[in-house]
């Protein structure tokens, strides 16, 4: 069942992506882009990590495809260059060489990590399994990293300073105008 | 056992269900007699001007980009509320501290005119 659901998600991932890439309307290609983030949604709650699944679904899929549909929409660049002005040689030649390159440096980190290091640790896939992994990631949160989790809200704070900031010419403009 | 998953499988199946019945049944029975005015679009009865296409307001992106902090922000609280009866007192005072911080983003950013639409 397992296997059926990777292929399954997996499928439809790489086929949005594609999609992704080769359509000329980027308003579609944001939409692809949202059906494969979902699609990796599904394939993380396969690997028993539900809680990056949901951050997933929520973040990347909830707030960051808003954020680039509205990036798309204010620029007024909906309709992109046609695929044959950079479908050329030299093009196709650097996807080649960029893929050999992720194919052996995945190769090498996979290896690294499964081969000299064996996993230790106390979380493992049946603790996962009987605790689920969103109460797991919620307790080491509130009691091993609790600072890194304040410190979160320190950033989400200047992320929202840099907000008001970039911003802040809007309402320079507003005054500017007099009113 | 039964497979938790059986549930979110369940609710995958009516989601593409229900539109895909909705919008399939309202294709077999409905008539097909298109005209030009009939086939532009609907805007409030009075004819449409210009593209469908548009450029946006600068200023909904300030929204979107709010929206992503306090997306965040949601995302942290999910274990929490998740693991709330395993976690001791001083959890909840963390959290009540994260949001106050939160909190006080967004009243800076309101006092700064950032939710002012202009």
């Amino acid at each position: 069942m397992e296997i059926y659901l990777f292929f399954l998600f997996g499928g439809i991932a790489v086929v949005g992506a594609l999609a992704m890439v080769f359509n000329k309307n980027a308003v579609h290609s944001a939409l692809f882009l949202l059906l494969t983030l979902v699609m990796i949604a599904g394939l993380y709650v396969l690997l028993n990590a539900q809680f990056i699944a949901v951050a997933q679904i929520m973040v990347y899929a909830g707030a960051i495809v808003v954020l680039i549909l509205f990036v798309v929409m204010l620029l007024g660049a909906e309709l992109g260059e046609s695929i044959p002005r950079w479908l050329t040689l030299r093009n196709s030649v650097m996807v080649l060489l960029a893929l050999v390159f992720l194919t052996v440096s995945g190769t090498a980190v996979y290896d690294w990590l499964y081969s000299t290091q064996p996993i230790t640790g106390t979380v493992t896939d049946e603790v996962i399994a009987r605790q689920g992994s969103v109460q797991l990631v919620g307790e080491s949160l509130f009691t091993q990293f609790l600072l890194p989790f304040e410190l979160a809200s320190i950033l989400l704070l200047v992320g929202i300073i840099g907000v008001v900031v970039l911003g802040g010419w809007r309402l320079v403009q507003h005054r500017q105008r007099g009113e | 056992m039964q497979n938790p998953y059986n549930f979110v499988g369940v609710l995958i199946l009516a989601a593409i269900l229900l539109p895909v019945v909705g919008l399939g049944v309202a294709w077999l029975v409905r008539p097909h007699k298109p005209n030009p005015i009939k086939k532009s679009t609907y805007e409030c009865g009075i004819e449409p001007i210009g593209e469908t296409w548009v450029q946006f307001k600068v200023s909904y992106y300030i929204y979107a980009l709010i929206f992503v902090v306090f997306d965040v922000e949601s995302v942290f609280l999910f274990p929490w509320a998740v693991a709330y009866n395993r976690l001791p007192l001083y959890a909840f005072l963390e959290v009540v501290i994260f949001i106050a911080i939160l909190f006080f983003a967004l009243i800076y950013a309101w006092r700064k005119g950032a939710l002012k639409w202009l």
